[in-house]
């Protein structure tokens, strides 16, 4: 699972890096012959930072986003679905290692990472910032967020950074699971009572708008984004991501006589472009800033575990343990 | 204030309010890292699987197995300190630029079916004589 919309640092804050014109262009021919670039190559520093914020972001929203699927748990409907989640669960956070071991080979260090986090620096996936008030939004989540989050990291696993391409393979690997049991709740669900069909009818309605925020807003015209684009850090605009997305998964939704709260959400039948209502861009911005229905709770957790587990790894700590950069 | 959630476990908690400090982690306090080598199956080489942070060979050993080991096949695992791993430099690739030419050492070098071919075909025209 992972946050799609890339949020980009607000670029007016920082001036262009000049580059060694000869060690650029060395790089951008091997970045165009399809090599991957490795943690010990030169690389130009926007590069390393843009790739740093986007791993590190992808490792957070990991993290939080076990916590809404964790609160349900205890409160599965049955063996088997508690069984799944519990595993999905531990995927996730395995998920976030992977990813801060493959920004660790950037140069900084997991302890920052997760500081930036706890101190509110770093961000996260939207999504994760709403409530999973009942079972059924745990189905939405774990058919439709996955779903999205697939869309995002099969297209990243082809980018050019091998360390985070790698832990995409192993991601995407297990992530088919989380998409496959999502679906399976979701169907069941839809399939089932009266009553569940407008359970899931709820959730469905609750959790379409941060889904179209996903992939966050529009960049097409962005100069940022063609840049990351040519060094192959983005392999595809917010936009075509979404646009893959409800091509997907908008039918089959659609299938079980389910609703989605958009009249104006339909397919072009000329361009085969999906288009939608604005999904309110302004509600998206203050969920990234802080200002979400749950942020607080998060992070709040999240520095709860880090407070109450500190002894331990006090306790475990080697002496005299210099740290070393992972090699791949 | 009391957090209220959704989350009984959370409601449970008596948690800090407002912000974390800038650094509430010290450099170090999630251990050094160690490398992960897994075979798949028996008679297989070990392979690269990632990385684990541990404080020992043995922790590195339990965290190895929950994060290379969930699904599908292995029989072991090795893990070795980061520190420990001497490496070739990238910038030296060029090392190993030579070898694709060393084609002595390759079988397809050695060709020998043209001369077993002009061998028999002399002796054929010999005999025909």
């Amino acid at each position: 699972m992972y946050g799609g919309g890339y949020l980009p640092d607000d670029q007016k804050r920082h001036l262009p890096i000049a580059e060694d014109p000869d060690k650029l262009a060395a790089f951008e021919t091997r970045i165009d012959r399809g090599d991957k670039v490795e943690p010990q190559d030169w690389m130009p520093t926007e590069y390393r930072k843009q790739l740093i914020r986007m791993i590190e972001q992808h490792a957070h929203s990991e993290i939080i986003g076990a916590l809404p699927e964790g609160t349900w748990i205890t409160r599965a409907p049955g063996f088997k679905r508690k069984m799944a989640i519990m595993a999905k669960v531990q995927d996730e956070i395995g998920h976030a290692q992977l990813l801060y071991a493959a920004a660790e080979t950037l140069g900084k260090t997991r302890e920052a990472m997760i500081n930036d986090l706890i101190n509110g620096k770093s961000k996260y996936s939207n999504v994760f910032n709403y409530p999973a008030e009942t079972w059924s939004d745990i189905a939405v989540i774990g058919f439709l967020i996955d779903a999205a989050a697939i869309v995002n990291q099969t297209l990243n696993a082809k980018g050019s950074y091998g360390p985070y391409c790698r832990a995409l393979e192993r991601i995407c690997y297990e992530e088919a699971f989380h998409l496959k049991q999502g679906h399976d709740a979701f169907v069941a669900l839809a399939t089932g009572t009266e009553r569940s069909r407008s359970e899931l009818q709820a959730a469905l309605n609750r959790w379409w708008k941060p889904i179209m925020h996903f992939f966050g807003p529009s960049d097409k015209a962005s100069v940022h984004s063609e840049k990351l684009m040519r060094w192959k850090v983005k392999m595809a605009s917010n936009d075509d991501m979404r646009n893959q997305f409800l091509d997907m998964y908008v039918p089959r939704i659609w299938e079980l006589d389910l609703t989605l709260p958009d009249p104006e959400l339909r397919k072009d039948s000329d361009t085969g472009v999906w288009l939608f209502g604005d999904p309110d861009w302004n509600e998206f911005f203050e969920v990234i800033k802080g200002n979400g229905p749950c942020n607080a709770e998060r992070l709040a957790v999240r520095r709860w575990a880090e407070e109450k587990g500190e002894w331990v790894k006090r306790a475990l700590r080697p002496r005299n343990e210099i740290y070393v950069t992972p090699l791949a | 204030m009391k957090l209220v959630s959704l989350d009984p476990r959370v409601c449970r908690m008596d948690m800090a309010e407002g912000a974390a400090p800038d650094a509430l982690i010290q450099e170090n306090d999630h251990w050094p890292t160690y490398e992960v080598f897994a075979q798949k199956k028996r008679g297989d080489q070990h392979q690269h699987v990632g990385i684990v942070h541990a404080p020992n060979g043995e922790m590195a050993l339990v965290l190895a197995k929950e994060q290379f080991a969930r699904r599908g096949m292995c029989v072991n695992l090795w893990v070795v300190r980061t520190a420990d791993v001497v490496a070739t430099s990238y910038e030296d690739a060029d090392i190993f630029d030579s070898t694709p030419q060393k084609t002595h050492r390759e079988p397809v070098d050695y060709k020998v079916k043209d001369k077993i071919n002009r061998y028999n075909q002399s002796k054929k025209e010999k005999n025909e004589q």
